[in-house]
């Protein structure tokens, strides 16, 4: 593997890390990082969809015409999606109902289309697979890095989700007497829920904010439609644009009252 | 009946709250929420695309089921909500001006978003009849707006604030979300006492 084929699986790890960089599928980032499990199983999935698409993506690149790529694209995509959520639910359905409704829902992951529309349709298939495959792998670690400071801290397990696996969750922050008391209590719950999810990920953004800063900062575009990839599937629209339209809007229906009012 | 569709209704808005509490939708819940006037737009779209969504998929779901063809929901859902977001725009641009200047232009942000995909696969998991999907989709899509209303007015004063340079942009934002998801925590089990 020469040296720009390495860049381009490692980029999507790190320079360029989805979650924590480019702010991409940030749903299901804070949803399903509450426990390690489910984070690892999500990343792996997401992971798998990502590179089968980008390498079909590509193959077909020559072949599917340029106005109609979009529904093209999301037909890939959705088709290996439901590929993984078959699998998963027949193999290990511990895991698929585990993750539940965030399954399906990567079809709606801007990480996947963003990827299929910035990279697989320029791209030849090895190199449009390497790319998948770093940032599947850059979506995993930012989805772990989260759920580790959520589990340990909120549930105070380690490798909670696993029971039916004969895995006990080892637990860390809090001890159950036998008889059923609870004997000491360290856990902060609120980190479990939603709210943990969106105070950690600002964190974590804060501080690599603050890493990337000392190396002369990334160019990260403000958090709206601008810095999405998929913003141009908004054919016409962007958020910049949404504000003046209103604007827009807004002036010619006071015109129109005016002109009602002189009619 | 009735009681068992105010519960969804009330779930939708307050305990179960889409963005703040299933942390579903929230592209649009930090992108398009710095005004209040752009925030309730997209909160009205997202109500009218989700109503939309669910009065299709329901039947489309029983055609499925009736066919045994289940596991190609997501790709019908998905292909379905994106071609009736393109075709309601026509038709609003085409016979309802006014209501397009306002709601057109956040329609087409729509199509990829999780959370309206995600109330559709929700109907569809929790077995809803039709009514209940309605009333349901109804809720979180309030549930939605009024989280886009109450977070614009956070957000404005963000802007104003002061913050450490690392947190400035989309980590105090988050932060503040957070803050404003605990608030929403405090309606847990609320809509149980006052209905269960």
């Amino acid at each position: 593997m020469n040296k720009s084929k390495l860049s381009i699986f490692l980029r999507g790890i790190i320079a360029e890390n989805p979650v924590l960089i480019l702010v991409l599928g940030t749903c299901p980032a804070i949803a399903v990082s509450t426990s390690i499990v489910s984070a690892i199983s999500m990343g792996l999935a997401a992971t798998v969809v990502l590179l089968g698409s980008n390498v079909v993506i590509s193959l077909l690149r020559k072949i599917i015409p340029d106005t109609v790529r979009i529904p093209c694209y999301i037909v890939v995509i959705a088709a290996f999606v439901t590929l993984v959520e078959m699998l998963l639910h027949a193999f290990v359905e511990p895991i698929y109902n585990l993750l539940g409704i965030w399954l399906p829902l990567i079809v709606v992951n801007c990480i996947v289309l963003g990827r299929a529309e910035m990279f697989a349709r320029k791209n030849n298939p090895l190199d449009s697979a390497l790319d998948g495959l770093g940032m599947g792998i850059g979506f995993l670690v930012a989805l772990l890095s989260m759920a580790i400071f959520r589990e340990i801290l909120g549930e105070g397990t380690i490798l909670k989700g696993l029971e039916s696996f004969n895995v006990q969750p080892i637990n860390l922050l809090f001890k159950i007497a036998e008889d059923g008391t609870m004997v000491y209590d360290f856990r902060i719950p609120i980190l479990a829920k939603a709210p943990g999810g969106f105070l950690v990920f600002g964190i974590l953004i804060a501080v690599m904010n603050k890493i990337t800063a000392k190396k002369g900062g990334v160019k990260r575009k403000s958090f709206s439609c601008d810095g999405c990839p998929s913003a141009h599937l908004c054919t016409k629209t962007s958020c910049s644009e949404i504000t003046e339209l209103a604007t827009d809007a807004e002036e010619s229906s006071t015109e129109n009252k005016e002109v009602d009012e002189n009619a | 009946m009735l009681k068992s569709l105010l519960t969804v209704l009330l779930a939708g808005i307050l305990t179960d709250n889409i963005v703040l509490a299933k942390t579903t939708g929230i592209c649009p819940f930090l992108g398009v929420s710095k005004k209040y006037k752009q925030a309730f737009g997209m909160g009205l779209a997202v109500i009218f695309v989700m109503l939309c969504a669910s009065a299709v998929t329901w039947p489309i779901y029983k055609a499925l089921e009736a066919l045994d063809i289940k596991f190609l929901k997501t790709i019908v859902f998905i292909l379905v909500i994106a071609s009736l977001v393109q075709f309601v725009e026509i038709i609003l641009k085409k016979f309802i001006p006014s209501l397009y200047k306002s709601l057109g232009v956040y329609l087409p942000l729509i199509t990829t978003n999780c959370a309206v995909l995600g109330v559709a696969e929700t109907n569809v998991k929790e077995g809803y009849d039709f009514i209940t999907s309605m009333v349901s989709s109804v809720g979180v899509g309030i549930g939605f707006l009024v989280a886009m209303l109450l977070f614009a007015g956070v957000r404005t004063r963000i802007e104003n604030c002061p913050s450490p340079k690392p947190f400035k942009g989309l980590p105090i934002t988050l932060i503040a979300a957070s803050i404003v998801a605990m608030a929403f925590l405090g309606f847990d089990g609320v809509v149980k006492g006052m209905l269960g």
